[in-house]
């Protein structure tokens, strides 16, 4: 049994449907994060979670029992606000207690599981100050160390790295990870950072105009989208639309408009309909300036397309490639720098043959 | 949002005792006053006949109802008097607003643009003379603007006059009383807005080539009007309603309609007519209250 | 002007001469009740004169008694109802007759006070209350209810709002993350509502004026009574008592604030 269940939940504001026929189950001790542009309805969902909205159709079971009408703080489930939400009048040490004395929890307790909590997210010796008194870091250890004080069965975090700059977000994500993995916590993330619910979580679901569009492991989600929009939400990504002309040895021949004829590998669970997308990652375009090398062309066939370059941006460990195919149409293209000096860098204007192979393709229905 | 709800329940329960009270002291008595303003005026304690006994039942119903009168408002309406001094009041409060809104937003743009840290301290600054006594700020006028007062002993001295200047009991005095008391309300909601304007609006404009003067016609002042109606209506309407100042401060050949309910109630003992003044000029202010109430909503809605 | 952000001459000019229009007056006002001479025109040097004659005013005194006492008796009570009624009104969602509720709330804030006055002396009257401490409590109370409202709920709706639901989220019933989280974060507010409401009381001529009853004047209905006869150096020396009064009030409850934290405004951002 899950530890929670969502069932084909509803949750109306007027006419709006914020979160519109949900169904999900999470797992104790999964890292679980839900995906997706603002206004999806994932915070929705979430506060549904933590009891501060109630769902209009749909149960949401923990552990098996309803808890729709379970109010806030009488649900074992604690979250983690955007903002932090820290109490501007207590001090860090009261504001991790907070939750504790609600529990009516002995005095000797309180401090021991203080102490505890202050450890756990290296905060020694701020345990006086006033949350303004803090850097942006600190309040976000304390609002953890508030929230998970209570030992809740589920953690729930909104958004709770956005408020950090880059590299602090960074390293925090690791050790979000490590203290879910040591305290074998199940913990929800809400956020609309794709490469931070990659990062931290083992599943991701990503949601769309209040629906959940796909459940899968962040490798899943980058390479076998379920759809268009996933596809392009998630990462960077070169489409082409076009019509299935013949299909032999798990192979498709797709006609189309931009690229010419593409041989793509054939998806296991196979193509319905005729008119679809052919979708290729960038970093899996690769460039030369004679095309494919023979041992490749041996093994499978080639997808090959010429093209001038129009753009190069070199950003560090990537650079990456607009490649104007004579089609008019634009095929991004990234590469590794794995040389310090790289002499076959290049350059604008420059004639170039972009190559993959069927199985760096993915089909999508539209 | 839908799931503030569960707060909602408990916070909504504090409205009762407030609700109560407010109609109990404040719907109920406008109830009086327009049973009032439509009953005749009687040499009696109170001055005015009763409209209807309830002790007599349904039958005193109907002989109260055919005894209601709206002899009051006809006086009003005919009677010269009245209609001047209602005319007066709208007519002193436009006067004033525009003198008020004249001074009071260039200071309210000084302060605007004070740096962050100056703007609370000169906005306590205009708003601690409102906090010391209206009266006493009015008094404090009486002792600069009387006959042997400090205005006329610096006009002396200097020759700019030969015979002290009579300032009381003048238009002028009442002008300057009336500004005087009310430039905070103008100046508050005036910063309000300016303060809360994106200086890089300001920029962006001069950067584009507007010169001062064109930044400010173009951009600053469209941008603040929201802040200058809120300031102009809470001036005017107020001010509509006066009493101690132009009771104070102006001359008594010409009353503001304060002053004539005032009169009509403390010296005339004539209850309702002073009754149906109050009725009229409520409903002089209902336009610019009803403006005025919108203007709070949007407000409001836009600090959520 | 030069940068858009920098003070020009002309802004501070208005800016000077603004703050001199309104601290002028009260300021002359305050030398002259020092004046030993009862003529305006001449300076007769410094003197406490016309406080010693204000202390023996019996009359005088008694109104200033009754003012404190109403003004302290209806700025609590309002502070009271103004609390619960800004509550209901930021955290209460719609409710039935909500509009009827902030309507008549709010209406006094605007209403001449003229009008206010003579329908509660009108209410007074038909039930046959006695005139005197109660009737202008309760008219003051209905007056300044509206303005401990307002400050108190503007406070309210910059607080974030998910402070209330971190409280519950730890274990909080509503009721009580009222007052662990929202009571303290508003206490400022309240504070100064209460004061606004008490200077106003004590501030107001008309309301009290209908309202209240023979033998019980209040310090402003005496002070314009005595104004209406000319000017008189006591009136000088009892104002600046109560301008120094409520300074004292302002100074008292701004440090008061500052002591209960600094944290109150920088809340409202988080």
């Amino acid at each position: 049994m899950p530890l929670l269940r969502i069932e084909r939940v509803v949750k109306r504001f007027g006419t709006f449907r914020a979160v519109d026929g949900v169904s999900l189950d999470i797992h104790a001790g999964e890292f679980f994060a839900l995906l997706g542009p603002s206004g999806c309805g994932k915070t929705t969902l979430l506060r549904m979670l933590a009891g501060f909205e109630g769902p209009d159709e749909g149960r949401i079971l923990l552990n098996g029992k309803d808890i729709a009408n379970v109010l806030p703080h009488e649900r074992p489930v604690n979250m983690m606000f955007q903002n932090y939400a820290l109490f501007p009048h207590l001090s860090v040490r009261d504001n991790i207690a907070f939750g504790l004395k609600r529990a009516g929890m002995a005095r000797s307790e309180i401090d021991a599981r203080v102490a505890e909590m202050v450890a756990l997210v290296k905060l020694e010796g701020l345990e006086k100050r006033k949350p303004d008194n803090l850097s942006g870091g600190q309040k976000q250890r304390v609002a953890l160390a508030r929230s998970l004080a209570r030992r809740p069965q589920m953690l729930l975090l909104d958004e709770p790295l956005a408020a950090l700059d880059k590299k602090l977000r960074e390293s925090t994500q690791f050790e979000l990870m490590e203290l879910q993995r040591r305290l074998g916590l199940t913990f929800v993330i809400v956020t609309h950072d794709q490469e931070e619910a990659m990062t931290v979580a083992g599943r991701i679901g990503v949601m769309d105009s209040g629906r959940l569009d796909q459940v899968a492991s962040p490798r899943e989600l980058y390479e076998a989208p379920h759809s268009r929009w996933i596809a392009e939400f998630v990462g960077d990504v070169n489409l082409f639309d076009g019509e299935i002309e013949a299909r032999e040895h798990h192979r498709l021949t797709i006609a189309t408009r931009d690229a010419g004829m593409l041989v793509v590998a054939e998806p296991r669970q196979g193509v319905r309909k005729t008119t679809v997308s052919v979708a290729i990652r960038p970093e899996k375009v690769k460039l030369s300036r004679l095309g494919p090398a023979p041992d490749a062309i041996a093994s499978q066939p080639i997808n090959r397309l010429e093209g001038i370059i129009t753009d190069v941006s070199y950003l560090g460990a990537l650079t990456t490639y607009k490649v104007r195919l004579d089609s008019g149409a634009i095929l991004r293209s990234s590469m590794a720098n794995t040389a310090r000096i790289d002499i076959d860098a290049y350059n604008l204007s420059q004639r170039v043959v972009a190559w993959f192979t069927p199985d760096d393709c993915l089909v999508l229905e539209q | 949002m839908s799931g503030r709800r569960i707060f909602a329940r408990p916070a909504r329960l504090g409205a009762i005792a407030p609700y109560l009270w407010m109609l109990l002291f404040f719907l109920v008595p406008f109830g009086f006053v327009l049973k009032i303003s439509l009953s005749q005026t009687a040499i009696a304690q109170p001055p005015y006949l009763p409209v209807f006994d309830l002790t007599q039942g349904a039958a005193a119903f109907k002989t109260a109802l055919t005894a209601l009168s709206l002899d009051n408002f006809r006086l009003l309406v005919s009677d010269n008097l009245y209609v001047f001094s209602y005319l007066r009041s709208l007519v002193v409060a436009v006067v004033a607003t525009a003198i008020l809104l004249v001074i009071g937003y260039p200071i309210a743009y000084g302060i605007a643009r004070l740096p962050p840290r100056w703007q609370p301290i000169a906005m306590m600054l205009v708003i601690v003379p409102f906090w010391t006594s209206f009266l006493i700020r009015i008094y404090a006028w009486i002792n600069i603007l009387q006959h042997d007062g400090l205005l006329n002993q610096m006009l002396l001295s200097l020759h700019l006059v030969s015979v002290p200047v009579v300032w009381l009991s003048s238009d002028s005095a009442m002008y300057l009383g009336i500004v005087y008391s009310y430039l905070p309300f103008m100046i508050l909601p005036l910063f309000a807005t300016l303060a809360k304007m994106e200086p890089a609006l300001e920029e962006a404009a001069s950067d584009l080539g507007a010169p001062p003067l064109k930044v400010f016609w173009l951009i600053t002042f469209p941008l603040s009007l929201p802040g200058v109606a809120a300031g102009v209506l809470l001036c005017f309407i107020p001010i509509v309603g006066e009493f101690v100042i132009p009771d104070l401060l102006a001359g008594s050949n010409s009353l503001m309609i304060g002053q004539t309910l005032w009169l009509e109630f403390f010296t005339n003992k004539d209850w309702p007519v002073a009754s149906a003044a109050a009725i009229v000029l409520l409903l002089l202010l209902v336009a610019p209250l009803v403006v005025y109430d919108r203007l709070q909503r949007a407000q409001l809605e836009g600090a959520r | 002007m030069n940068g858009p952000r920098g003070l020009s001459p002309f802004n501070v000019a208005s800016l000077a001469l603004g703050l001199a229009f309104l601290y002028l007056p009260i300021v002359i006002l305050m030398i002259y009740s020092f004046n030993a001479s009862r003529l305006v025109t001449v300076w007769g040097g410094w003197s406490l004169r016309w406080y010693q004659e204000f202390f023996q005013d019996r009359a005088m005194i008694e109104a200033g008694w009754m003012s404190l006492r109403v003004g302290a008796t209806s700025a609590t009570i309002a502070t009271l109802l103004g609390t619960l009624a800004a509550v209901a009104l930021s955290r209460g969602e719609g409710f039935k007759g909500r509009t009827l509720f902030s309507g008549m709330l709010y209406a006094p804030l605007v209403m001449p006070e003229v009008i206010t006055g003579l329908s509660l002396l009108l209410l007074f009257v038909a039930v046959n209350a006695e005139r005197g401490f109660w009737t202008v409590t309760i008219a003051h109370t209905t007056l300044t209810m509206c303005f401990v409202a307002v400050v108190v709920q503007s406070r309210l709706t910059s607080l974030d709002r998910s402070l209330e639901e971190a409280a519950m989220d730890l274990g909080c019933s509503p009721a009580r993350a009222f007052l662990a989280v929202t009571l303290p974060l508003i206490a400022p507010a309240i504070a100064a509502g209460w004061m606004l409401a008490f200077t106003l009381s004590l501030d107001d001529l008309v309301i009290a004026s209908f309202t209240t009853g023979p033998g019980s004047a209040t310090l402003p209905i005496r002070i314009y009574s005595e104004v209406r006869l000319g000017v008189k150096p006591e009136i000088n020396a009892i104002c600046t008592l109560v301008i120094a009064l409520i300074s004292m009030v302002i100074v008292v409850a701004s440090l008061a604030t500052k002591l209960s934290g600094a944290q109150r405004e920088t809340a409202a951002p988080l």
